[in-house]
């Protein structure tokens, strides 16, 4: 244990549901229900909170959230400029950085979705409905750079999140053989991990490598099994320093590493650039930060236990495995084949929650506070004496990861 | 269209009259976004002119078109012409519809131009059978001419 690194001591959650279902609480009563949790759970009061941090250009602005929870200073506030879901872990190191520098002692890392309540992310916002009054089609302002970059892609019908990565996935197929059934049983293995779990969404349905092939198809090669789920729900991390850790009310994990970024000339990734580097492009984009990751903890692969890896959709997943160099590149599929990634016999137990295919999706925060738990040995798929867990936010955008230790 | 205040001007269609090119794709189809850097692509597109930014300076092609070239920063450049020629780099085909009235299921791809230092572009195959759709596939380019002032590049298999 470092004496300088910030230590995560409390995770909290409200209940997770199908999207469109928490209609009765709002987006931002959820992040205090979420927050208060994590709070409670690591000891604290809100009273000792000065610091809140989001991602995703998350509606629930933290000067609200401050001043909605009563809490006596907001000393740091921050959001992260990695996008959608690549910012989770991000978002945990910028909190951690700033715990380390005495920005702020006690931060809290929330993200908070009810998608019923604003739009679905899987429709893209757009609407299917003839229009009433039908304009000729033409040219629009774009008044941001990532319109102005999506003007490259929204007028193919590039806007559903399943089409953007199957571009990759489908590249990676051409590439090494990667195969749908191989795909499928990464779904599989996720949600045999959320049959353990009363939190998961998917809990109570089984799901065989026969229904992943007879699912609809989405986006060519992904079927629906190979999508994540989509989903309300709210949680958060709590992050402070090693002092104020110390005599709390659970053991604390201590932040190894992190990073975030993307390579060079990646932009956006797949969603709207063609031009990303071809040895890049089948790729999760995660390679030279998981590089930096490595050098800077002193770790390896093989130092870590459990994983749990942001499963947007399943080759993004795969991907990444070969990004974080778990196995070889092109050697994504036979090291989904041979088990590795199981709770029961795996090599790498991943995503012991059932992860965003299979518990929910929180836009991979809740892939923190599993990575918290895996370490405490309150996983509902617990990893005997594992000591060091990878944690990812995102791949094939920009994106970000924490490693976590044991205290 | 919107925004003159910040200089993008509305695309001239040129003399294309009532010659208006084969449908493949529904009004409703999400419309293309544009700023003043990326606006002279489009004005391109609509006189049929399938182009890709290059540096003045070093030659460096790029797309879609920014400010700076990459390579040597250099913040001049020209517009080069492409023949339309290419191959699928890789695709997808979706199965729901983005418009009313879509024709399901519909091929987004992204392209390798040929003649363009090795620019790619994200598009649509048209004229296919989506089973006959695989990495190489040689294709060439078809304008659709979505309204007076709006036209797309798409693409389909070679036929020459």
């Amino acid at each position: 244990m470092s004496a300088s690194r910030a230590q995560i001591v409390g995770v909290g959650e409200s209940t997770y549901t199908r999207w469109g279902k928490i209609g009765d609480i709002t987006e931002h009563a959820l992040a205090c229900q979420a927050i208060q949790r994590a709070v409670e759970d690591a000891g604290l009061s809100m009273d000792d909170v000065d610091g809140l941090a989001s991602f995703a250009e998350d509606r629930n602005e933290a000067i609200f959230l401050a001043a909605e929870l009563g809490l006596p200073a907001l000393r740091f506030g921050n959001m992260v400029w990695m996008p959608g879901g690549g910012g989770g872990c991000a978002a945990v190191s910028n909190a951690a950085m700033a715990v380390e520098t005495g920005q702020a002692e006690v931060v809290v890392v929330y993200r908070s979705l009810c998608q019923g309540q604003f739009y679905r992310f899987g429709s893209a916002g757009v609407s299917t409905e003839a229009p009433a009054e039908p304009a000729p089609p033409s040219l629009q302002q774009a008044n941001s750079l990532l319109l102005a970059s999506m003007g490259f892609a929204m007028p193919y019908g590039l806007l559903m999140a399943a089409a953007a990565y199957a571009l990759p996935t489908r590249r990676h197929m051409h590439l090494y053989g990667t195969t749908s059934e191989q795909l499928g049983m990464l779904a599989v293995t996720f949600r045999e991990h959320a049959s353990r779990n009363p939190r998961a969404v998917m809990g109570g349905r089984p799901l065989s490598l026969e229904d992943h092939q007879a699912s609809p198809m989405i986006a060519d090669p992904h079927r629906l099994f190979d999508c994540c789920l989509e989903s309300d729900g709210a949680c958060a991390v709590v992050v402070t320093t090693p002092e104020r850790a110390r005599d709390l009310a659970k053991p604390a994990v201590e932040i190894l590493a992190s990073e975030q970024g993307a390579p060079k000339g990646y932009g956006f990734g797949p969603f709207t650039n063609a031009n990303i580097a071809d040895e890049l492009y089948a790729t999760g984009g995660c390679e030279e930060m998981a590089g930096r990751l490595w050098a800077k903890s002193g770790l390896g692969p093989a130092d870590v236990d459990v994983a749990q890896l942001y499963d947007h959709f399943t080759g993004c997943v795969l991907m990444q495995l070969e990004d974080y160099g778990f196995c070889e590149r092109g050697e994504g599929g036979p090291f989904i084949e041979s088990g590795a990634l199981a709770w029961e016999g795996g090599s790498l137990p991943t995503n012991t929650h059932g992860g965003s295919l299979s518990e929910a999706y929180i836009h991979g925060l809740n892939h923190v506070v599993e990575g918290v738990r895996s370490l405490r040995g309150e996983s509902t798929s617990p990893v005997e004496g594992a000591e060091v867990c990878l944690v990812t936010s995102a791949a094939c955008v920009p994106s970000s990861a924490v490693l976590l230790g044991k205290t | 269209m919107p925004g003159d205040e910040r200089g993008v001007r509305s695309v001239e269609r040129g003399s294309i009259g009532e010659d208006m090119s084969e449908r493949y794709f529904p009004d409703g189809m999400p419309p293309p976004l544009a700023d003043t850097t990326t606006l002279p692509w489009w004005q391109a597109a609509a006189e049929h002119r399938l182009v890709v930014q290059r540096c003045a300076d070093c030659q460096a092609t790029r797309l879609p078109p920014s400010p700076v070239c990459a390579e040597c920063r250099s913040p001049e450049f020209d517009w080069k012409e492409v023949s339309g020629g290419g191959s699928v780099y890789t695709f997808t085909i979706v199965h729901r519809p983005i418009a009313a009235d879509q024709a399901l299921p519909f091929v987004i791809a992204v392209i390798a131009l040929d003649d363009s230092g090795g620019i790619r572009m994200i598009s649509n195959l048209v004229e296919v059978e989506c089973d006959e759709v695989e990495v190489g596939m040689a294709v060439e380019l078809v304008w659709e001419d979505m309204s007076e002032e709006l036209a797309l590049p798409r693409f389909r298999p070679r036929q020459s």
